[in-house]
């Protein structure tokens, strides 16, 4: 019964996670903007990664939810992580 | 007293709805990892082309739609919480102010279509086979494709979120039985999720 009980999360850490969200945003406009070559694609999907896991974390409830779909979530990524390396092993050396 | 609650649908069993909306997302987030990755791989064999043609999307736009989704996600976060406060008025706000959201999210896409309709591009377009070259072609292609399928997912949102929010003013979905508007809610957080990798990939090559 305890699962079923649902945390009730305060409006404003929702508004916390959107501020640094759209600041994120505006920080991968900006960092693609100054020339760094291959380091500005590598920038923004640092940026979008972090985005994502707050989203997944808070907006998504994972913090508050059973562990066990954390380590689903987590596999899932890991799988999709494996694909893209298996094929880019392909592309590579071809 | 909670019994008498419940009785009333004896199948609701929230834990096995979340797991089996997240199974949904799982298939979700693969199938546009799939096209990701044919992204990943096409702009790798052609990096200029790409460069060039993401010159073509206007960053403005794009960066206008991603604080749209953003808020748009956070009031229907906001709502989830409303809901087990027991403000229905909150709620039914937050949940008006997401469809709102959505709503122009959608027009701004349909004008950012437009002004590519204007320029003749689209996909089989004269322009776009005749005077662009391969890697061009793959860029537009991936782009009517992938932002194509996430607006229509922003389309499948609206919906669930229309239905949860008749739901709610029914009092079908509340307090003790919130799953509804939670899974709709992970939904539009599915869709908020893979335009943060969408927003980068496409309008921020540089």
């Amino acid at each position: 019964m305890e699962t079923e009980k649902h945390h009730i999360v305060p409006y404003r850490v929702y508004v916390y996670i959107l501020i640094a969200l759209v600041v994120m945003t505006f920080m991968s406009i900006g960092i693609t903007k100054i020339n760094l070559g291959a380091y500005s694609v590598l920038g923004a999907m640092i940026f979008a990664t972090v985005k994502s896991v707050l989203v997944l974390t808070w907006f998504m409830h994972l913090k508050f939810d059973q562990p066990l779909l954390r380590f689903m979530v987590g596999f899932v990524v890991l799988l999709f992580f494996a694909v893209i390396f298996i094929t880019f092993l392909d592309y590579y050396f071809r | 007293m909670e019994h008498v609650a419940q009785h009333s649908d004896p199948h609701y069993d929230p834990e096995a709805s979340k797991m089996g909306m997240w199974l949904f997302i799982f298939t979700e987030l693969l199938l546009f990892g799939g096209l990701f990755i044919v992204y990943a791989v096409y702009r790798y064999l052609n990096p200029e082309a790409f460069q060039m043609a993401g010159h073509e999307l206007n960053i403005t736009i794009g960066a206008i739609n991603t604080i749209i989704l953003l808020v748009s996600s956070m009031t229907i976060a906001m709502s989830t919480s409303s809901l087990q406060k027991k403000n229905k008025g909150l709620t039914v706000l937050l949940l008006e102010i997401t469809i709102l959201l959505a709503v122009i999210f959608l027009i701004n896409k349909y004008f950012e279509w437009g002004v590519k309709f204007d320029h003749g591009i689209w996909p089989g377009s004269e322009h776009l086979l005749n005077d662009l070259g391969k890697g061009e072609i793959l860029f537009f292609g991936l782009y009517f494709v992938m932002t194509g399928l996430h607006a229509l997912h922003i389309v499948v949102g609206l919906v669930i979120i229309i239905v949860a929010l008749n739901k709610i003013q029914k009092g079908t979905v509340n307090a003790d039985r919130p799953l509804l508007l939670e899974n709709a809610g992970l939904y539009w957080h599915l869709v908020d999720l893979i335009w943060i990798f969408l927003f980068p990939l496409f309008y921020l090559i540089h």
